[in-house]
């Protein structure tokens, strides 16, 4: 019964999202605002169905309910609460609907915080976003639909992927898809400008804040996914280049680049049809990368069970919708404006210039993924495009955006000077080199991309201190005390400076632990030492337990440094019963600087035991980085004149329609 | 303005290749080994370990390698196709006993048929490496010369039997 | 006899400590593989070359059946001396690049590899000249005088806002 409502709950959404991507559109286009009107409550009755959907089939995995075909692939009796209903989004139907939920809980927020927009232009957004909505729902009802019975029921699911259950399976897609289908935000309301003609500043000041909350849990996404993999697949790694962690980063990068297009058109009104651009790129990324994951088109750990119908049929909406969007983009961009003027050297250029080195960033990452694609397609033979091509090309494009960080905003807005500014940042600079020369080579260890990557941190962390310095020193004129200062200073500042010096930290995390990582295989019998990096490694055999739905043998590794007990680590091997698959959890002793991390490999004769032991130096820097870097999005977005603006705009306007 | 199409353009160009590649199988590995030699091997056979198989043996025939092995789920659907092929005489089949137990190739053979006019046994699998193998069963079809023509990767089904290895089997026995 | 008697003791109190000493002084872990420089040329190898079973890992990560004898075929080659390079051959004759996560540098390849910088070096410097020529057309503008009609409908205009 729970799953028939959820099916027809679907229906019911199809039927206004149908609704809602049509009747206000047309409204918008012909003033009528009873249409424009219907907007809003058909977002808030679209959320209402869909999240009522969802939490059917949610219902369905919690009851354990295995006649509901989706479920029983997925689940399992001996499942955890937890995991069962993370299995929610663990396969490709339910995925779709925790999409789905997703965009229709964007499209309500969007519907309730938007009074300060013009009717027609919210009418457009929400309209778009509907649009998008019917896509999904449509998919979902034809062809991938997650409340499918199973006649007869099975007695028993076939489980959830172990290697998925864990917290990062609870973490990790959820935020991802909040960032995903957050530029979905951005990219309506730059159709909704591009359909309407209102491509000035206030479509960039409204449309900010969205997409840098998008960019921020995409941020967040990102790295819950990577720091899962360093600790769930044992064997110390934390980013693949695999297509579909191409396919979330491709949308960062865009994403990236859009949220500071954003501010310089907002600011100065300039780059218009380029931020329009990249606002379109990155939601089409977005719905790229769902492609890839669904189609089979591609091999990736991530890849959900392919079809080519279903493959086919997220072609034809990536058509409609990109194909769509960027016909549109080809019309209306011509006659927009040119905006502010700046000279070729300004804070202007820089920021174009770090746009421009993102996005072939980007447009790199795609070309490398879809280049077998290519020459398969062209019958010139099958290759694989791994890490080692990704490593090789995607640092030196990095390098001037990573370089330019410190460079661009110690300039001034439509005019700087070269030589000014190299006056300014001498001592930045010379602090910065010399201690990428200097440190490694006190370490013991130099090499040109310890070098480089030092440099570049370093760098940016002496640049945001000097704009931090610039910012905060006592002013001559002024005698006004730092707190006051501080206070004039915009959260809006320091949510740059921070997410910048983020930057700089997952930068260093990322040097230091591929320059100086370390690590050993070997034979173990209780009692037995092993040294790495300065520690010693005792091993105290291994012991047996039961987990809920797993056995476990489980190694324990006494770490100690000149005598001293510094850790214990727990690597263990688990074999889960109902797949009969075995996996192991790493065990690892997280610190600051000397991380160390082992894995237990597989019993040998007498008693021992392979294990392999790494030591990864200052790699959650990597992830403490990407957090900054979302705290500096938050700082941002939490600015003043986010909450303020909108108080004073609401009678302005609501005079200027009265008038 | 002709420049504001240039991302349409390059997104539809894009989406050719992506429709193409639908119909495309990206986990498949095509061998660099056709049209090379069939590599050489002097392997025991199965039937009597004191006697030897070599591909050197079957020069100016064609002939069919079909690489398999008891523990091999796949190797069971494409039985049947072998049996019949194997019935028909048009062309002689043989086995290469992939990473298996001797025993247990046996007796999977006398339980379910035996196409093979002989079997090799490829224990550790080096052959296997020699051939490129990954993935059990695998079938090269060899033609008079010694060269690799054809290899298909995965069960043999009765439409791929038809439709690709009959006829170039057929071609390569005229030459 | 008194002296062993005596002796007995202290050889005992000597003797039964040195044992447990011995056992605290356990075993240093072996290493799994015996040559640590061949071993280095392994790993350097199987980080690059690709799993054709799990096809998703690195051979070095797999512990596919297929991927343990490709690790072992390449030690037995590094140990006879064999460069990468014609180990990485030796691989890719059997099973083409497809095995090679570093796409080898040929015709088909070479847009993969150069395409990226090509594209680098293209749009900055598409970017300085489309930068330029916004200076030059902002500040041809500026140069033109305004006529006296169109000096009046400026004022007009500007009259009419205030």
């Amino acid at each position: 019964m729970i799953p028939e409502i959820g099916h027809f709950a679907l229906i019911l959404a199809l039927l206004v999202a149908l609704l809602l991507s049509s009747v206000p559109i047309i409204g918008a286009a012909s003033g009528n605002t009873v249409w424009m009107g219907l907007a809003k409550p058909a977002a808030r009755v679209q959320f209402m169905l869909i999240a009522l959907a969802f939490i059917c089939l949610a219902y369905a995995f919690a009851a354990k309910d295995y006649s509901v075909a989706y479920v029983a692939a997925n689940s399992n009796s001996k499942l955890p609460l937890q995991f069962r209903l993370a299995a929610v989004w663990g396969g490709h139907e339910g995925s779709l609907l925790l999409w789905a939920m997703i965009l229709s809980v964007w499209t309500l927020a969007v519907s309730v915080f938007s009074k300060h927009l013009p009717d027609d232009m919210r009418a457009r957004i929400l309209g778009v976003m509907g649009l998008i909505s019917v896509g999904f729902l449509l998919f979902m009802l034809l062809a991938s639909n997650p409340f499918e019975r199973l006649i007869p029921a099975a007695n028993d699911g076939r489980d959830l992927n172990p290697l998925l259950q864990d917290w990062g399976m609870i973490f990790h897609p959820p935020m991802l898809y909040m960032g995903y289908v957050g530029f979905s935000v951005a990219f309506a309301f730059a159709i909704s400008a591009l359909l309407g003609g209102q491509l000035d500043a206030a479509w960039a000041r409204w449309s900010r804040p969205w997409t840098l909350l998008a960019w921020i849990f995409l941020t967040l996404g990102i790295m819950a996914g990577s720091n899962w993999a360093y600790y769930e697949l044992g064997w110390g790694g934390w980013w693949f280049w695999d297509a579909v962690e191409n396919a979330s980063f491709m949308p960062w990068l865009v994403g990236t680049a859009l949220i500071h297009s954003l501010a310089v058109t907002e600011k100065r009104g300039s780059f218009k049809a380029w931020t329009v651009l990249l606002a379109i790129c990155a939601f089409s990324l977005s719905l790229l990368g769902t492609f890839l994951v669904r189609s089979g088109v591609l091999t990736s750990v991530h890849a959900f069970a392919t079809d080519p119908k279903r493959g086919l049929f997220i072609l034809v909406f990536l058509v409609v919708v990109i194909g769509g969007s960027l016909a549109l983009f080809a019309w209306r961009a011509p006659s927009v404006g040119r905006g502010g003027k700046f000279a070729l050297i300004s804070r202007e250029s820089f920021l174009l210039a770090n746009n421009v080195l993102l996005a072939v960033a980007a447009i790199s990452v795609l070309f490398g993924t879809l280049y077998p694609l290519f020459l398969d397609a062209l019958g010139l033979g099958k290759i694989s495009v791994g890490p080692p091509y990704f490593d090789t090309v995607f640092v030196p494009l990095m390098t001037p955006a990573l370089f330019l960080m410190g460079v661009g905003p110690v300039a001034r807005w439509k005019q700087a000077s070269l030589p000014e500014l190299a006056i300014r940042m001498r001592w930045a600079f010379a602090v910065s080199v010399s201690t990428a020369l200097l440190l490694p080579l006190l370490l013991g260890h130099w090499t040109p991309m310890i070098g480089l990557g030092l440099f570049l941190a370093l760098w940016i962390f002496a640049s945001s201190a000097q704009q931090v310095y610039q910012r905060l020193r006592p002013q001559p004129q002024t005698s006004q005390p730092l707190s006051a200062r501080m206070l004039a200073t915009t959260r809006s500042w320091w949510g740059m400076v921070l997410a910048h010096a983020g930057i700089a930290v997952f930068t260093l995390g990322i040097t230091i632990v591929k320059g100086f990582e370390s690590e050993i295989a070997v034979r173990m019998l209780p009692g037995d030492v092993a040294h790495l990096a300065g520690y010693d490694f005792r091993f105290d055999g291994v012991e047996q337990y039961q987990g809920s739905n797993y056995s476990a043998s489980r190694g324990l590794l006494h770490v100690s440094k000149n005598g001293i007990e510094r850790a214990v680590l727990a690597p263990e091997k688990r074999n889960y019963s109902v797949q009969n698959m075995p996996m192991t959890e790493a065990g690892i002793s997280p610190h600051i600087i000397h991380e160390l991390y082992a894995s237990l490999g597989e019993p040998l004769s007498a008693g021992a035991w392979s294990v392999r032991i790494y030591y990864k130096p200052m790699v959650e820097w990597i992830w403490a980085g990407a957090i900054m870097m979302a705290l500096g999005g938050l700082l941002a977005l939490s600015d003043r004149r986010y909450r303020m603006k909108r108080r004073d705009q609401k009678p302005a306007l609501q005079q200027e329609t009265a008038a | 303005m002709k420049r504001f199409l240039l991302p349409l353009l390059l997104f539809m160009l894009v989406v050719g290749f992506l429709f193409a590649g639908l119909n495309l199988d990206p986990r498949a590995v095509p061998s660099p080994l056709v049209g090379k030699p069939a590599p050489a091997f002097n392997l025991p056979q199965l039937a009597a370990a004191e006697q030897t198989f070599a591909p050197a043996q079957l020069l100016g025939q064609v002939w069919l390698l079909n690489v398999w092995a008891s523990w091999c789920v796949a190797c069971r659907e494409e039985h049947a196709v072998l049996l019949d092929l194997a019935q028909t005489a048009v062309v002689p089949i043989y086995g290469l006993n992939y990473k298996d137990q001797r025993p247990a190739a046996q007796q999977w053979l006398a339980q379910r048929g035996n196409p093979y006019v002989a079997t090799a046994v490829d224990a550790d699998g080096r052959t296997g490496i020699d051939y490129g193998v990954y993935g059990v069963p695998e079938t090269y079809v060899i033609d008079k010369a010694g060269i690799i023509a054809y290899k298909h990767i995965g069960p043999i089904t009765p439409a791929v039997l038809q439709d690709k290895i009959l006829p170039l089997v057929k071609q390569l026995q005229s030459r | 006899m008194p002296i062993l008697r005596l002796m007995l003791p202290v050889l005992l109190s000597v003797l039964i400590p040195a044992f447990f000493v011995q056992v605290i002084y356990a075993a240093d872990a072996a290493p799994l593989q015996a040559n640590a420089a061949v071993e280095a040329q392994v790993q350097r190898l199987a980080l690059e070359l690709r799993c054709l079973v799990c096809q998703n890992q690195t051979l070095a990560d797999s512990h596919a059946g297929l991927a343990m004898d490709l690790k072992q075929e390449i030690r037995s080659m590094a140990t006879q001396g064999m460069s990468d390079a014609a180990i990485t051959d030796y691989l890719v004759v059997r099973y083409g690049d497809f095995i090679r996560y570093r796409p080898p540098l040929k015709l088909s390849t070479a847009l993969l590899w150069f395409g990226p910088f090509a594209l680098l070096v293209g749009s900055c410097i598409g970017l300085v000249h489309m930068l330029r020529r916004r200076e030059r057309l902002a500040a041809d503008i500026a140069v033109i005088p305004l006529s006296a009609a169109e000096s009046r409908q400026v004022s007009e205009l500007l009259g009419k806002e205030s």
